[in-house]
């Protein structure tokens, strides 16, 4: 039986701002879509978005979508949130606010959700032309041949959402629904998350704890990368964004920001606060960070 | 809201008949059938004449009848029975697309040392003989099939099957859950061995089903206890739904002429919906099917979608797709008959019963096709035919 708020029911009778949005000629808007999903897993999204190019800001947004009942209303929740945003601020928008939106979902449909978020990102990184295979987890292993689920999305939103068990990764990104073979390679993904966590806190209580002999600048490279890739990408990457170690000259850390760091009004104080601070917390206190 | 019920393969109504023949056993003749006294007597009596009336729908001998709790029960037990009963053998052939309850216990005995051949289906999910033949060996312990697919609705020439697998020396198990009191069945002139039933698919009550065993079977119980129904099942006996089955036979026997009706109205459905709605098809096959079921797919859109629009207006049906069963898997059966996903996804079964009104066929053709344009509108694939979703057919088609 369907377990679904009265919000979702609406939603999913009377879905609010269904369909395509026409090419437009009109200077000054861009209209662009952004589809996930795929017919395998019966779920499928194409988000369009109306966009004021001088503003940056969301004129419109409608939906497409291929699903069951919480898809359609997610797919309708996520339009309503997004209208008038900034591009910006719409890639703040998490698949939990979608949720909340609704009232919430039912665990086992929490993918939905993150669908949308997803649908977001890509209209958004194909308007501003940014390859969303690089940004997104194409690259990794497949984990879940039944979904096309590869690790590094696990990681994401296991990072995300703070997901600990195989059946909350199945929730959220249907991986381990299907034939349920890959289960055990979730377990290792979400194993391995915890203990890198454990680690890395461990290490850093060490050096907080034992004066250290001054790092090569291997060790120091290495250790910069590793705080980049595994503590700050994770936050930057929620909010739609990214960050690459492009050198390291010295104390001084040069990285390219990406996504919607890369054109965010406020990437100084990201930079400042969520890099800096972050790498002369955990590497060395002298570090300078620079984005080229 | 007046229910209209078209899930019948899920489960029945309880006969009105049969909830009054049963009533009096949670009543007044609540005696342990197992007692020496007589008020224990009577009760037991009940149970020998249900038994006598489900032997007789089927065309087997009252001692060949084993009352079990359902149909898992009783595949389970046939199954481990048969096993147990030749272990010398260690081969079992079923196929592809039976219910998990013989399913999983496979893929369990698979673990333990078993080799299963699970046989495919055509597009219209019918096996092919020769290929069950070409896996049947002298080692070949037990072949396991449905008499008709709960999906589908399609149905095997079981016949055919227990020939070729008696021609090998295996046992034969047929799971009957969906055909009885829907198909005809002689167990006297049969090959079947061990056939499993079960009373709320024919308007009995939940809990409570029964397992055909052969005169002369080597059996081995998989409940130990007492001495209950001849030791082959353990277990103080559900009498009022034990009596219920009874009656439910008893009725089934009677209205076997009205499955035509039945039929007539499922084909009204069947045509009606093809008629009226653009890309849709039946899953299974033209005629080897059940005559209450029509398994139906619309492309473009998913399943849970139209269920949850139909229950709106009170209407029940089924979906084989991923969203309602509760895994994420579609249909293992829509997918064994290699049914494409734009289908797939988005296929809906209707199951009639007796109790089925023309009326209520006819509310459900017309509520229908908006639904279905409805839920098409939202969909992108509906708008564009997409390449898109060609592509990505095309790209699976080739994994
Ligand atoms: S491989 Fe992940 S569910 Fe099948």
């Amino acid at each position: 039986m369907w377990d679904y708020t009265d919000k979702v029911l609406d939603l999913f009778y009377n879905p609010k701002n269904q369909g395509a949005i026409a090419p437009c000629e009109e200077p000054g808007i861009a209209v662009v879509f952004g589809e996930v999903g795929s017919i395998a897993c019966g779920d499928a999204l194409r988000l369009h978005l109306q966009i004021d190019i001088a503003s940056d800001k969301i004129l419109d947004a409608r939906f497409q979508t291929f699903g069951c009942t919480s898809a359609i209303a997610s797919s309708s929740a996520l339009t309503e949130l997004i209208k008038g945003l900034t591009l910006d601020a719409a890639l703040h928008v998490t698949n939990k606010e979608i949720a909340d939106y609704l009232g919430g979902l039912p665990e086992a449909k929490m993918h939905c959700s993150v669908m949308g978020q997803e649908a977001l990102e890509a209209a958004i990184y194909k308007y501003r032309g940014i390859e969303i295979e690089h940004h997104e987890e194409d690259e990794g292993a497949l984990i879940c041949a039944c979904y096309g689920v590869s690790e590094n999305k696990i990681r994401r939103v296991a990072i995300e959402n703070n997901l600990t068990t195989v059946e909350q990764v199945t929730s959220y990104v249907k991986a381990g629904g299907g034939c349920s073979s890959c289960a055990a390679a979730i377990e290792d993904v979400l194993t391995d998350l915890y203990k890198e966590a454990k680690t890395l806190a461990a290490e850093i209580a060490l050096r907080e704890a034992i004066p250290q002999p001054p790092l090569t600048i291997v060790q120091k490279i290495t250790l910069i990368q590793r705080v980049l890739d595994e503590e700050v990408r994770p936050v930057l990457m929620a909010d739609g964004g990214d960050v690459e170690l492009y050198d390291v000259e010295g104390n001084t850390v040069k990285v390219v920001l990406k996504g919607a760091c890369g054109s965010c009004s406020s990437s100084t104080a990201t930079l400042k606060i969520a890099v800096e601070a972050r790498l002369q917390e955990r590497v060395l206190p002298t570090l300078v960070v620079e984005a080229i | 809201m007046n229910i209209i019920y078209f899930d019948n393969n899920a489960t029945t109504q309880v006969d009105p008949i049969v909830l009054e023949a049963m009533l009096p056993y949670l009543q007044e003749y609540y005696g342990n059938p197992s007692s020496m006294h007589s008020f224990g007597g009577q009760v037991s009596k009940a149970i020998q004449a249900a038994r006598s009336q489900l032997a007789s729908l089927l065309g087997a001998e009252d001692s060949e009848i084993v009352f079990t709790s359902c149909g898992t029960e009783g595949n389970n037990t046939a199954i481990r029975a048969a096993l147990a009963a030749q272990p010398d053998r260690d081969r079992i052939i079923t196929t592809q697309v039976e219910h998990a309850c013989v399913l999983n216990v496979c893929k369990q005995l698979e673990k333990q040392g078993y080799t299963v051949t699970y046989l495919s289906v055509d597009r219209h999910g019918q096996i092919d003989l020769t290929e069950l033949e070409a896996a049947l060996t002298g080692s070949t312990a037990l072949v396991t099939t449905m008499y008709a697919n709960n999906e589908t609705g399609v149905v095997f020439p079981i016949e055919e099957i227990g020939a070729l697998a008696k021609s090998y020396g295996a046992a034969f198990h047929v799971d009957a859950v969906q055909a009885v009191g829907k198909l005809p069945l002689n167990l006297k002139t049969s090959t079947i061995d061990l056939l499993t039933l079960s009373g709320h698919k024919l308007h009995a009550p939940k809990g409570v089903g029964a397992l055909y065993v052969r005169r002369g079977f080597r059996f081995r119980p998989l409940l130990l206890g007492g001495h209950q129904e001849r030791g082959r099942r353990a277990g103080t006996e559900n009498v009022a739904g034990i009596v219920a089955l009874g009656k439910a036979a008893e009725l089934a026997q009677q209205h076997f002429q009205s499955t035509t009706l039945e039929q007539q109205l499922r084909d009204r459905l069947e045509q009606g919906l093809l008629a009226t709605i653009s890309d849709c098809q039946v899953n299974g096959h033209p005629t080897q099917r059940l005559p209450n079921t029509t398994n139906i797919g619309f492309k473009y859109i998913e399943g849970e979608a139209i269920l949850l629009s139909l229950n709106q207006y009170g209407v029940c049906a089924s979906s084989g797709s991923a969203c309602t069963s509760g895994s994420l898997e579609p249909s293992h059966v829509l997918r064994a008959m290699g049914i494409p996903y734009t289908i797939l996804h988005g296929s809906i079964r209707f199951s009639l019963s007796r109790y089925t009104t023309a009326a209520e066929v006819d509310r459900v053709l017309e509520l229908m096709p908006p639904i279905i344009e409805r839920l098409r509108a939202i969909s992108p694939f509906n708008s564009d035919r997409a390449d898109w979703l060609q592509d990505r057919e095309e790209a699976l088609a080739s994994k």
